[in-house]
């Protein structure tokens, strides 16, 4: 293994009820998945507002995925719909400003889809990863 | 500043085999606010909870962090042994180092530094917490069934045997909803009204149990325990308390042609009516799109005959209010209209009918007594072919029809073939089906008895077309097991029509915020483990309004739901999800957005009178949100643009600090 | 050049104040210069014939006012141009006047003039601009006077004018129009076409010029929460000023996203950024995406739509299908 390997910095958002759970049954099943990928538990994704993920570029992600119940399957009926709107335009509104689109990504996965989950997290790991480093969206102050 | 105890449990070899656990917790040590930090073996056994409760005693603890396996595993567990050491349970965080560190990754170093990670996360968060306090709510002890079928009456009696007290809303002027037009059931054969009137005349007379026929919901506001409903009885002009319901004037009512809707409109009433001999309440009701006296002031003679001066012109639409714990959507089924099945030539000819118009035709209450002859000249049919899934199992791209399986229309088809024959042996009987579905408790073995001991004819295929031609009704069909085109010279075509939920459900839907899949079924919390919930608290389901269904389901789904009532109406106080939305009416704009993206109608807006910096005060408009009602979802959240709108347990700042903590 | 004149605006006020239908008049006081006006609050006859004006750097929209001034004794009589007709919409979606306390009479439109595109053209020494038919006529210190063409130098906003049509009002004192034109969205195509690269270097030359004095946050008929998120120390991202490269990108990203489906586009913001920041094409972005994923939306168009961040259909677009959707339309 190389020593100075590029590892990029993942924060994963995960809704309580499907997703999180999808990545307890991925532990559960032992599927592997990067160890730079940190997961914050929410009770849906429609908690998630843009400012958590810009904070998360801003400190230094390189990568932000957001996971919740498949549409229609949403514990709160309706909530993940509404993630999927304001997604859909934040993710754009950041590849307009020229952001790498391939940093940041919804993902839907259900409980029972750990296999789902890991393979997610490899894929996207891998894809930040090409990337390099994230620059354009970082606070400088805070590098190291 | 919070004082910190971090836990970090080896789970055996579970975390212990992966991470360096002892490290963690010596890592932890200089995070700022952590006084006390450890690691032990299993952290959820009772020595490990008494290691807990002594740290808690010992170093002052006010905030904990466990590091062991998912909350969903035992977040209540230690949020108890929080509670139990006089901490507010939720200042406990976990770190989940077992599902989402020490069991998916191998190499220790690795493994060790995002425990640590983790841990970071999980301090910065419990820095932000503050104690929390499940609201309380009263439980008004009273039950709202809306729906009189054997849904509603079977989940209202079950409610009332409890000691609840419990009122069922019925649309139609008697309760007894489709079964009471039935014949026969399947697949006993015993008559749906011997069955069905003893228990309607059981919860008329139950005295925990009130009906509201010719009555609808019109407004659900509150939450559960505590929903206040509102009921619009309309007018039947006839003063319920006073009929007799000797149907005296039904009889002189001198308008006899209106279609008679309890016979599916193939025979006459009057304009003042009982819909059948065992209705409940036994009361006349006036029409008033035929009855003279309403429309032109003339006639008036039913009041003439009235001994008990029960008829009222003059009554108005009522609105009753009244306050429920528990409400019951039961609202049932209808057939689907087959205006868009032309090709079965059902607006063409009088003979082809529906199943459900079939059953009234075999009705010794329906139309022809009983004996069965068809509509359009009253002969005995000596052909009679049924056609099955009409409307169900569609193709999802086709214009018409259902997807789904509408899973009566089987059985009672057999069930209807079956008594034909052994009414009218003479009579040739004919099923088209695709697939006969029997699952069922002696369902296999009642329709093989339709084919082996009664001789009905079942061709696997579909008709492709119906052509009356002068008393015949040609029906055209394939059979795909012989797998050649059949022409059938028939006298009644029987129309398994698809079912589908009652159109009042989807308004009703609206109302009380229960969602509905794509059918306009009700969907339950969960489609296994609570079937008969729905995800919108103190909203149960109890029958066809879930799906399709057939009696005995009903009924053990009507009793369910009630079993679920009576566990809630039990309680004295519910105790809420402390992790709700709050809104801070300082900054709070009233914009609404927060209203529009609440599922659960949480949001609410009251006019707030506000100091303001030059002493003048002014009023303004900001949002309230019922934590009684709150589920904690956050959608809220982000649709308010200020900020003013927060989550407890889940705030901005605290996401935010565990996305700093990470990205550190 | 606008068609309707001071003198109109004036004699229709006077006329309202005079009959009693309104106690208060919003309108814009006159400055030492044509292009320096200010929104005013007029109450007599007296002050709208001394102070009153309305030339072509009237541009400011006075929807937004109505939050604080809307209260108060009798009706405030506003004049709502198409653009403001709509802010004035969607403010009273969002509850934040009361409609009955404001008179709104509508005025046709026909574009004004951007003051910081007529003083690139000089050095210093601008003494004053009048306004001639289709002529601007500026005099200055240094090379005399000068004739320049209306039309070259309107704002922005105004050469992509989305709508000619006013879209609430309780009287009209011209012609309501139902003209549209469909060139607005030029100019974000133009980006939606370069390379990631290039956007990101167009951007960071862009916003790195801004210097966080919150004026297009406090012009905006959609920005008029109570207490910005920017400002509220609960929020996590509250800071004034900018610190770094990063805060300014959050804080146009943000406030646009928080006006997302609510901005009407009036394009004040580009109108008064001091820094020539093009912060309608943040906003555009948006709009455009609403529209080419949701159904076309005009923010306004009716008292109590739905915002379409505020809705769903359970067949919406994918968020991996929606990005970069519009580069590749």
């Amino acid at each position: 293994m190389q020593v100075n390997e590029f590892k990029p910095k993942i924060v994963a958002f995960c809704c309580n009820w499907c997703s999180y759970a999808g990545a307890d049954l991925a532990g559960n099943n032992r599927l592997n998945y990067p160890d730079n990928v940190k997961i914050i538990r929410v009770p849906c994704s429609c908690r998630v507002n843009p400012m958590f993920i810009l904070r998360a570029f801003q400190r230094g992600a390189d990568g932000v995925i957001l996971c919740g119940c498949h549409p229609g399957d949403c514990h709160y009926t309706s909530g993940n719909y509404y993630t999927r709107r304001r997604m859909a335009l934040l993710f754009s509104m950041l590849e307009y400003l020229g952001i790498e689109k391939e940093r940041t990504r919804v993902e839907w996965v259900s409980a029972a889809e750990g296999a789902k989950f890991s393979a997610t997290m490899n894929e996207f790991c891998e894809q930040v990863a090409a990337l390099g480093e994230n620059k354009r969206l970082e606070d400088l102050r805070c590098k190291q | 500043m919070q004082r910190i105890g971090v836990f970090v449990c080896w789970c055996g070899s579970n975390i212990a085999a992966t991470v360096d656990v002892k490290a963690v917790a010596e890592a932890l040590k200089s995070e700022p606010g952590v006084v006390f930090s450890t690691d032990y073996q299993y952290m959820c056994s009772q020595a490990g909870q008494d290691l807990i409760k002594e740290a808690i005693k010992e170093h002052k603890l006010t905030g904990l962090v466990i590091c062991s396996c998912s909350p969903r595993m035992h977040e209540n567990t230690f949020r108890k042994v929080a509670a139990d050491s006089g901490i507010n349970p939720y200042m406990v965080e976990i770190a989940n180092i077992r599902e989402q560190c020490s069991w998916v990754h191998k190499d220790k170093a690795i493994g060790t530094e995002k425990a640590i990670i983790l841990a970071r996360a999980a301090v910065a968060k419990v820095h932000l917490n503050t104690p929390l306090t499940p609201g309380e709510s009263e439980v008004t002890k009273r039950a709202l069934v809306i729906g009189g079928g054997i849904a509603g009456i079977q989940t209202a009696l079950d409610i009332a045997d409890a000691g609840y007290k419990v009122d069922i809303v019925e649309t139609k002027p008697t309760i007894g909803g489709k079964m009471a037009q039935l014949d026969k059931t399947f697949p006993t054969l015993d008559c749906a009204a011997c069955i069905l009137t003893p228990k309607m005349v059981e919860v008329a007379q139950n005295e925990n149990v009130r009906i509201f026929s010719y009555s609808e919901v019109t407004e659900v506001g509150g939450f559960v325990g505590n929903f206040t409903v509102k009921i619009k009885k309309k007018a039947r002009y006839v003063k319920e308390d006073v009929c007799t319901g000797c149907g005296l004037c039904t009889e002189k009512c001198p308008m006899k042609k209106v279609p008679n809707d309890f016979n599916l409109g193939m025979n006459n009433k009057g304009a003042i009516y009982i819909p059948f001999a065992q209705a409940v309440p036994k009361v006349a009701t006036i029409d008033p799109n035929y009855c003279n006296m309403l429309k032109n002031g003339k006639c008036g003679l039913c009041a003439k005959v009235c001994t008990a001066g029960a008829i009222d012109y003059t009554q108005k639409d009522e609105i009753i209010e009244e306050k429920y714990g528990a409400i019951v959507a039961a609202t049932g089924y209808n057939p689907i209209s087959l205006d868009k099945f032309d090709e079965f030539a059902y607006n063409q000819s009088k003979d082809v009918i529906t199943s459900l118009e079939f059953e009234r035709l075999t009705n010794a209450a329906g139309p022809t007594n009983g004996v069965l002859l068809r509509p359009s000249d009253l002969k005995h049919p000596k052909t009679i072919v049924f056609v099955q899934c009409v409307g169900s199992r569609c193709s999802a791209d086709a214009s018409k029809g259902k997807e789904y399986c509408s899973k009566i229309c089987c059985m009672y088809t057999a069930k209807h073939a079956m008594l034909t024959r052994d009414k009218y042996p003479d009579t040739d009987v004919y099923v088209f089906y695709i697939d006969v579905r029997t699952p069922g408790k002696n369902f296999d073995e009642f329709y093989r008895r339709a084919v082996e001991e009664y001789g009905v004819h079942y061709i696997k295929g579909m008709v492709g077309k119906v052509i009356p031609e002068g008393d015949k009704l040609i029906v055209q069909g394939s059979d795909l097991l012989d797998n050649k085109q059949l022409k059938i010279e028939a006298d009644l075509v029987v129309l398994a029509a698809a079912i589908e939920p009652d159109k009042s459900a989807r308004n009703l839907a609206t109302m009380l915020t229960a969602s509905m899949d794509t059918n306009d079924f009700f969907t339950e919390a969960h489609p296994k483990l609570r079937p008969v919930e729905s995800p919108t608290a103190g909203i149960f389901l109890s029958g066809t309004c879930q799906g399709p269904k057939d009696i005995p389901e009903t009924v053990s789904q009507a009793g369910a739901a009630a079993s679920k009532v009576i566990g809630l109406l039990a309680k004295d106080k519910l105790k809420g999800n402390p992790c709700v939305a709050h809104s801070d009416e300082l900054m709070c704009n009233g914009c609404s957005s927060c209203e529009r993206v609440c599922p659960y109608k949480a949001i609410t807006y009251v006019d707030k009178e506000f100091r303001m910096p030059d002493r003048t005060t002014k009023v303004r408009r900001v949002a309230f949100v019922n934590e009684a009602v709150c589920q904690g979802c956050g959608a809220c959240t982000v649709a308010c643009p200020s900020g003013a709108m927060d989550l407890k347990g889940f705030k901005s700042k605290q996401i935010m600090a565990e996305v700093d903590a990470i990205c550190k | 050049m606008q068609t309707v004149t001071r003198n109109q605006l004036v004699e229709k006020a006077k006329e309202l104040l005079n009959n009693g239908t309104v106690t208060r008049v919003l309108g814009i006081k006159k400055g030492e210069f044509s292009y320096d006006l200010t929104p005013a609050v007029f109450t007599s006859a007296e002050e709208l014939e001394k102070e009153f004006e309305f030339n072509g750097f009237a541009a400011a929209n006075f929807s937004k006012y109505l939050v604080k001034l809307a209260d108060g004794e009798g009706k405030i009589l506003v004049f709502l141009k198409p653009c403001d007709s709509y802010s004035f919409n969607q403010l009273l979606t969002e509850h934040r006047f009361n409609r009955e306390n404001v008179y709104a009479v509508g005025i046709e439109c026909d574009g004004f003039a951007d003051y910081k595109k007529i003083e690139e053209e000089f050095n210093d020494g601008i003494k004053s601009v009048e306004f001639n038919g289709e002529k601007i006529e500026v005099t200055t210190l240094y090379d005399g006077k000068k004739e320049l063409a209306f039309a070259d130098y309107m704002l922005e906003r105004c050469k992509n004018c989305k709508t000619k049509k006013i879209a609430a009002f309780d009287e009209l004192l011209t012609e309501n129009s139902d003209e549209t034109k469909n060139t607005r969205f030029e100019e974000v195509e133009k980006l939606e076409a370069m390379t990631p690269d290039e956007r990101y270097a167009f951007w960071r030359n862009e916003l790195s010029r801004c210097i966080r004095c919150n004026a297009c946050r406090d012009v905006c008929p959609a920005c008029t929460c109570e207490k910005c998120v920017f400002n509220n120390p609960d929020s996590g991202v509250e800071n004034k000023a900018i610190q770094n490269s990063f805060e300014e990108n959050m804080f146009h990203i943000i406030r646009a996203f928080h006006v997302a489906g609510r901005c009407t586009d009036c394009g004040e913001c580009s109108r008064v950024c001091p820094q020539h920041i093009p912060l309608h094409l943040l906003n555009r972005k948006f709009i455009k995406d609403i529209n080419s994923f949701y159904g076309e939306y005009q923010a306004g168009a009716e008292v109590g739509n739905r915002a379409p961040l505020v809705n769903y259909t359970k067949e919406d677009i994918e968020p991996k299908d929606a990005v970069g959707r519009g580069s590749e339309e």
